[in-house]
Parts: C-alpha cells; structure tokens; sequence
C-alpha cells in the first residue's frame, strides 16, 4: 500500500487496518472519521487519547493502558463498573499465572483501546471503549501460589460488630474492575475476559455498580448513594502529592507493589425501607452533612471544612457526636483513602421492594494503615450504623502497571 | 502487554523455536527495499495472529498476513514445533452443503499491497497431531514457506476459543 508501509512497521495501525477489514469501515459505530483521528493520534504519540476532528459522542474515549500505574484508579470514574472475583483452579501454578496475566493484559490491551481482543468473536461490540478501563487485583493466595510476599494487610479485614458478611460476596484470588461509561461496554469486556480465564480460575462474585451516567452531570460532581447523600467528598484530588502519597505510597509493601497499592470493596447493604421512615433533619444529623449540597451541617458549600467545634443555642455539637463525618474523620492526615465506590440496586426478595446498597471501593497504600483505623472508628459508634449493614468484603493488592512489553503482574511474577 | 507477532526475515528456513514464555519481545526488522533480491519473506507482516487452546489432535492459527512488496506472495506450506504437520485450510461448501475444510493445494496467494485474514470458518494454517498440549498464554512458532525458497516465522499467542470446529475433510475423506 503506502511506501510508509515498507518503513517501520506499525502495530497500531495495521490493527486499525485489520478492524476496517474486519467491520467494513465506517459501518462499524466508529466511523471513517473517528478511524482517520485515531489513526492521526497514534501517529501523533502513544499516550495521549488526543482525538481531533469528529465524534458528537463520548464513547470513542479512551483511557491510556500502559503506564506505571493501572488505570481505573485515579482515573475520573466512569459511570458503570463491574467488579469481578475469580477462585484459580488447582494446579494453577506460577508459570499458569504468568500465562494468564499475559492473556488478559493483552485482552485489556486491546478493549481499552477500542479494539477487538484476539478471537474475539463478538468484534463489532468492542469499538466502544467509553473510557473503559481493566484494573486487575491480586489476592493473598495469588501472590502464594506465586510464591511472592504478601503485603502484610493482603488478608481479611478484622472482625466488625456491624459485619453480616455473606460468603457469596467475600473474598477472591484475582479481581478484575471493569469499568467504563457504557455498560454494554463492560458487557462484552467482562465477557471476553472470563472466556479468556476459565481455564485458570472460576467466577466466584460478580458485582456490578452505577453512578449517574456520563454526560447527566458535571464532571468531577461528587457521587450519590441511594439515601440521597453526597458520597466521597473528603477523597484526595488525583494529581496532588496528597493523593500520591495515600495512594501509590510510599508504604511499607514489597518491592512488586511499588507503582500499585491496596484495594478494598464492602458490599454494603443499605435498608431503604427504614431510612424511609427518618424524616430530613434526623438524616443530615446521622451523616453530618445537609442532604442538598453535601455541605458539613457548619458550612455551605459540599467542600467547606467540618467545624466539629461550633454549638447549637442548646449547647449540643452542630456536627453530633455520633455522625458519620465525624467518626470518619481523623485526626492522623495520613488515616485517609481514596474512594471510588459505585452503587447497586439488586432484585428485591421476599416482600422486600428494595435490595439495594452501595460498593464501596477504597484504594490506599496500606489498608491497615488507612482503611482498618477508619473503619474501626464507624464500627464503634456511627449513627449510620442502624440502616446500613456490610455483607460482603474483600482485599486485593492493585499491582504496578506495565509497559507495552510488558504485563499486569510482571513484577510479581 | 500488547502480544504482538514478531515477523522475522529468513531465508533460509530455520528450525523455528518455541519462544519463552517472555516472548513478545523483538522488533520487526526493517525490510531491505532493494527490489530483485528482496525475498518474499520481507514482504509479509502477520497481525493479530493467534493459536487455538487444544488438549491433542488438531488445532489452527488466525490473523491477518499482509503483503507490503510489489510482488504476489505464495505460502506453499508451513510448518511449527508444535505439531508435526501442519496445513494450509480453506473453508468451502462440500456437495450437501455443508462448510468443511480443505486443503488448499495451491496455497495461499497474498496479493502485492494486500493482505488475507486467516479467520475462523475462512482459510487458516491447521495444526495435525499436536505435540503436546497448547495451553492458553503459551506461545506458539510458526514459520510459513514461501515460493521463491524464503520463510516467515511469526509467533502467536494461544487462547481458548470454542468455535473454529468445522468439519475437517482430509486428503483421504473424498
């Protein structure tokens, strides 16, 4: 074709190539003019989703793969996620580790760009990529059967008084967080990637999430739960050294997770029906917050500083005692997380019109260290307690990233 | 890691090896453009290129071959460490109608500039009498023997896949 051609070879563009073969061109969602900016921006560099001309539509978006972090971490979350814990097979050593993190970083590779995987037989569904992202997660017999050190929070969170903890939603040896604006998207992600690990481990929990979808707010608007509250307004901002530091450490880990950091998930369920039944003032007392902006029952404005001092004409706190914000909250700046929860809304059983509840997904560099004190302070005593119940849990290690020679895992294994 | 095949230029055949399981590595050599002793191998690029997971018997290798020279590129045969014969497929429709494959005697023609998919249900490079288990993220080497005397070799990632399982019609079926 073009005397370029006869030059260096260029992976990129022969896969675009391949996908007009394959999708006819412009028939395929992405169009000639999509195809011809993506072709221009991988010619332009790899790392920047820099797209020119075109789309009136978002879900040509992409989110770079390679990096020395994963992505889906301090990338702004996107609407939908689906979190997925698998149970490796016996005899699943660290040679089949290695085979399997080779397949699916390469399956994530690909998807995330808005390519089709290798065989992968549903194509035409993968030219969407929304800002998906693929993070993957190791558990604590991951790294075992790896024959790796584990981080010494790569275990189960201790005991809570307030856990109902199900098994069905606790645990797992490798996690994948498949997230994008799009669920048809994670559909087909979560789809191929699990054909893609059969033959290494088995679904053990799959649970999908929302936020409002893309495009319905302003971006960077602070997510809502299914009471109706702000969620996650104290998280670090992504770029600062604050958020670095919480994040990506330093931490006491080993030398495999640098670049990576701690992931929890709590399945928590929250009871609608008797929430119902608090009128206004009693919600914004148990949460700290108003239910309007998010703001500390002090301020006015969602980011205002908590004043855990001021009174009311009553001589009782502003902020109670007993609120979520101020057992959240502590003193030791270095006792915080990064939150990146999405919410559920299940099919409710029996005579129950609701089962619904909230992901909440924490990344930190040490969860014992972050997480644990956190949570042993809402445990002790939070108003909130009595309408929210944690039944599912789990830890995972987030590995490095990797280079485009590379694979999600490679320092470990 | 993005696996990419590693196109190689050799002409001589030789003994392809299974790569380790680190194998993504090497870049493409840059084809020579003089043009009467460019040999055909030069020419090709293989992309995508992926091998079915398979326990015993037979198994195929996909992607897109494209041909960037001036001149038609004839496959006459291929061979891997994989599995002692390898063949060149075509799918066709056999007299009841049914897709079988083939072989296909003639080879495979790449067109100057252009390029064929090796496809599921289309042509491929079938594997007979496995050597061992192909697992999945095992890499596979395959070298395609050319016309005029040259080769390719590509690697190619394994994965499993539950379809490409159309009726094999062999030299000694019809």
């Amino acid at each position: 074709m073009s005397d370029g051609r006869q030059e260096q070879p260029d992976p990129a563009r022969r896969r675009l190539s391949r996908r007009h073969l394959l999708l006819g061109g412009a028939a395929a969602g992405i169009g000639a003019a999509g195809a011809v900016a993506l072709d221009l921006a991988v010619k332009a560099g790899a790392a920047a989703p820099a797209r020119t001309a075109e789309p009136m539509v978002s879900g040509s978006d992409t989110v770079p793969f390679f990096g020395a972090h994963q992505a889906g971490v301090d990338t702004a979350p996107q609407a939908h996620a689906s979190f997925v814990a698998l149970v490796l097979r016996d005899g699943v050593d660290r040679a089949g580790l290695r085979r399997m993190m080779r397949i699916l970083t390469d399956d994530a590779a690909r998807l995330t760009q808005g390519d089709a995987a290798l065989a992968d037989s549903e194509p035409e569904l993968a030219v969407v990529p929304a800002r998906l992202t693929v993070t993957f997660g190791f558990g604590a017999a991951l790294v075992a059967r790896a024959a790796g050190t584990a981080p010494g929070w790569l275990k189960p969170l201790p005991a809570f008084t307030v856990d109902r903890l199900e098994p069905a939603w606790t645990g797992g040896d490798l996690l994948l967080q498949i997230a994008a604006d799009d669920p048809m998207t994670i559909a087909h992600a979560t789809r191929m990637l699990l054909k893609d690990v059969r033959s290494f481990a088995s679904v053990h929990w799959v649970q999908p999430g929302f936020r409002r979808s893309a495009g319905s707010e302003k971006p960077g608007t602070t997510m809502r739960n299914l009471f109706g509250q702000v969620d996650g307004t104290a998280n670090p901002v992504v770029g600062t050294d604050d958020f670095s530091a919480l994040v990506w450490g330093p931490a006491d880990n080993p030398a495999w997770l640098t670049g990576g950091t701690g992931f929890v998930l709590r399945r928590i369920s929250m009871d609608l029906d008797k929430w119902d039944k608090l009128d206004r003032s009693g919600r914004e007392s148990a949460v700290g917050r108003t239910l309007a902006t998010g703001a500390p029952l002090t301020g006015t404005r969602e980011k205002d500083v908590p004043d855990f001092a001021a009174t009311t004409a009553l001589g009782f706190p502003v902020i109670p005692e007993y609120s979520h914000l101020r057992r959240a909250r502590s003193e030791d700046r270095s006792q915080r997380i990064h939150r990146r929860g999405y919410n559920y809304d299940d099919t409710p059983t029996g005579t129950a019109v609701s089962n619904s509840g909230l992901l909440f997904v924490s990344f930190q560099a040490d969860v014992d260290a972050q997480f644990v004190p956190i949570q042993q302070r809402l445990d002790t005593l939070d108003l909130l307690n009595q309408w929210i119940t944690p039944i599912g849990s789990a830890v995972f290690a987030i590995p490095p990233g990797c280079a485009a020679d590379g694979f999600i895992g490679d320092t470990l294994l | 890691m993005k696996i990419t095949s590693t196109p190689t230029r050799l002409v001589v055949a030789a003994a392809a090896l299974l790569l380790t399981l680190s194998g993504c590595a090497g870049t493409a050599e840059t084809p020579a453009p003089a043009a009467d002793t460019t040999p055909e191998g030069s020419s090709l690029t293989m992309t995508d290129a992926w091998v079915k997971a398979a326990d015993s018997g037979m198994s195929g290798a996909f992607g897109l071959l494209e041909n960037s020279g001036a001149e038609d590129v004839t496959v006459t045969s291929a061979g891997s460490p994989a599995a002692p014969m390898l063949e060149l497929h075509e799918t066709v429709a056999n007299d009841a109608g049914d897709m079988i494959m083939q072989k296909k005697e003639d080879g495979f023609v790449i067109p100057a500039g252009g390029s064929i998919e090796l496809a599921p249900g289309g042509n491929h490079i079938m594997f007979m009498g496995l050597a061992a288990p192909l697992a999945a993220g095992d890499d596979v080497t395959v070298t395609l023997n050319l016309s005029d005397g040259s080769s390719f070799v590509f690697t190619a990632p394994v994965k499993d896949y539950t379809g490409a399982n159309e009726t094999y019609e062999g030299g000694n079926a019809k």
